[in-house]
């Protein structure tokens, strides 16, 4: 492995370090290992993040079954009750980290490090990630256990794509969130709560979303979570899901966001590091 | 040879809101002509109450805030448009400080803020060991951080700076709320930190005289965004004071403002010790200090001991401000 140091000539450090692309990865690495290493540290989110978004998941189950609905709704319910971790994780550990990071003086390390503020934030949206895949799954495996649902997926790797580019799509709306969240309001957590109840019902997480109607559902995929759910719905049940958009489209749709939302997720970071140094409020504690 | 940091006319002012003690919504003026140079390999101090601008102008030199004019250049890199460059070359550690991560431990933390620099794992780990080893935190380096005392949690706030081995180091009040013996650490390592290798600069904020004095090359001095006076300690204390000090100790007095009245007496400070009475007395000059022995005697006041003193960076920020440094405090906004 080579490494560089910076600045040769003028930076008199015998520290080596790395510059460009290989710091950037180093940095978001770095980051990431709170987030992965805190779901062994503290497993509380056994409880937290996993058997409570159950209980929900479980009274929908009920409601369904009262109602003798169709057997893959209860699939339904399960995958959006799998769903709402990644939803939290992007509310409650992206959105609103930076406020968090605020409080307790790290943001002004981080605007000051030379990595920049963006592997910083790609680390927070990775580590989110893993550890919210584990719990996901942990969701998907004890539901569908309890439940003896099991999964047809009639096309894998167009599965894995769009579950990919939903994901790059969702963690871009969460760096977005965390700018936004800074520069709205000094309670982040009153931001978080209002995003997240309205998202359960209005990205169809325990229901077809063209339940919506069809004008209504289009506006809520805003939300890259409203067409993933439906296009991997579509391919886990395909002969009795009511779509939304083909899934060809909705794919199309997917990648749209996720191009929009790393643009956005920039340009407010920009926005957001610009106002901080000219307000002296945003990211500073006094 | 580049200065570490110079800075000329260097404005900084704050929006305010409308509020009780600023019914107009004033802008805040925190700087206020800032003109500093500081060599390289140079420990700069700088000395000022609470709300002075101490804080300010550490976050415009390590590009937290912009100037509202005025410029400022850090290794010769503007704050302004070369602000990634400036980042590439320092490092800040402020007091109080409570960054990272209560779960990690202390080296796991070390580790993450050293990849923000890019330092190979190997090499930081080593590093963050050695530093841990030199503020004597070496035994806590798989503790988790939500454990660690205050003094510890400095110690290790310190070591964070040091990894990545900053040419310019920033240190915003680092032994605030510290005990003495963790306070007289972190000052030790520090003075050796910066020689223990060319080129090394560090600029200290402190409200603590004797930390200046005992650390600093030059100190400045800085009130309500400005600085009054900037120069090595001895020299300041030589040239800044005028005037003759003497301490002398009575039985238990009530108080002894009156002394003020006297003539050569130009500021009388008291405060009780163990069943006695000290009094600071600044005088215009040593003759004066017959006319204080006179009057107490004629208030039968018997003197403990008396002792002439030297004039302290303490007693230049009195002649310069007008007011003792916590009593500055008191009257900062907050």
């Amino acid at each position: 492995m080579t490494t560089t140091s910076v600045a040769p000539g003028l930076h008199s450090t015998e520290v080596p370090r790395a510059g460009g692309l290989r710091r950037a990865l180093r940095a978001t690495l770095g980051r990431s290992y709170p987030r992965i290493i805190g779901a062994n540290r503290d497993r509380s989110w056994l409880f937290y993040d996993t058997v409570l978004p159950l209980l929900g998941t479980i009274a929908f189950v009920y409601v369904y079954k009262a109602l003798g609905a169709p057997e893959q709704f209860i699939g339904y319910v399960i995958m959006g009750g799998a769903t709402t971790a990644f939803w939290m994780n992007v509310l409650w550990a992206m959105g609103a980290q930076f406020y968090w990071d605020k409080q307790g003086g790290n943001l002004e390390l981080y605007m000051v490090v030379p990595c920049g503020i963006v592997p910083i934030l790609l680390g927070m949206s990775f580590g989110g990630f893993v550890g919210t895949m584990v719990r996901a799954v942990a969701i998907v495996l004890i539901g569908s256990l309890m439940f003896g649902v099991s999964y047809n997926i009639t096309n894998l790797p167009l599965f894995v794509l769009i579950f990919g580019v939903a994901m790059v799509a969702l963690y871009g709306l969460g760096v977005t969130f965390a700018s936004l969240f800074l520069l709205w309001g000094r309670e982040a957590w009153h931001m978080a709560e209002l995003f997240m109840e309205p998202v359960f019902l209005a990205s169809g997480f325990y229901f077809p979303v063209r339940a919506l109607g069809f004008w209504a559902a289009m506006g809520t995929s805003i939300i890259p979570l409203t067409l993933a759910l439906d296009a991997l719905r579509q391919l886990l049940f395909p002969k009795t899901h009511p779509a939304l958009l083909p899934v060809s489209w909705e794919v199309g749709g997917l990648v749209f966001l996720a191009v929009f939302f790393i643009v956005l997720a920039r340009f407010m970071l920009k926005r957001m590091e610009f106002l901080a140094r000219r307000e002296g409020r945003l990211s500073l504690r006094f | 040879m580049t200065l570490a940091i110079e800075t000329q006319d260097l404005v900084r002012t704050y929006r305010s809101k409308r509020m009780p003690g600023n019914p107009q919504g004033a802008a805040v003026v925190a700087l206020d002509g800032i003109t500093l140079d500081v060599p390289r390999e140079e420990f700069f101090g700088l000395l000022g109450p609470n709300g002075a601008g101490k804080t300010t102008l550490i976050k415009v030199l390590v590009t937290l805030l912009l100037p509202s004019a005025g410029r400022a250049k850090v290794s010769g890199l503007d704050v302004v448009t070369q602000a990634q460059q400036v980042r590439e070359r320092i490092s800040m550690v402020s007091g109080g400080e409570h960054s990272g991560y209560g779960l990690l431990t202390v080296r796991e933390q070390l580790w993450m803020f050293s990849q923000f620099y890019g330092i190979p794992t190997k090499i930081a780990l080593a590093r963050i060991d050695e530093l841990l080893k030199v503020v004597g935190l070496f035994e806590e380096r798989n503790r988790r951080v939500s454990a660690l005392s205050t003094g510890m949690r400095q110690k290790m706030n310190l070591v964070r700076g040091l990894v990545p081995d900053p040419e310019i180091l920033f240190l915003d009040e680092p032994t605030v709320g510290l005990d003495v013996g963790a306070a007289r650490d972190v000052r030790a390592y520090i003075k050796e930190w910066i020689r223990g290798k060319p080129g090394r600069t560090i600029l200290l904020t402190t409200h603590y005289m004797h930390e200046a004095e005992e650390l600093c090359d030059r100190v400045a001095i800085i009130h309500k965004g400005r600085i009054i006076a900037a120069d090595a300690p001895e020299a300041l204390k030589r040239s800044g004071t005028g005037g003759s000090y003497f301490v002398l100790t009575t039985e238990p007095m009530d108080g002894a403002v009156w002394l003020s009245s006297l003539a050569g007496v130009q500021r009388v400070d008291t405060r009780a010790l163990d069943g006695r009475t000290e009094i600071k007395l600044q005088l215009a000059d040593d003759g004066a200090i017959a006319g204080v022995v006179k009057a107490l005697a004629d208030h039968d006041r018997r003197i403990l001991s008396l002792q002439k003193e030297e004039p302290s960076l303490e007693d230049v920020f009195v002649r310069l401000v007008g007011q003792r440094i916590e009593e500055a405090d008191q009257g900062s906004p907050r």
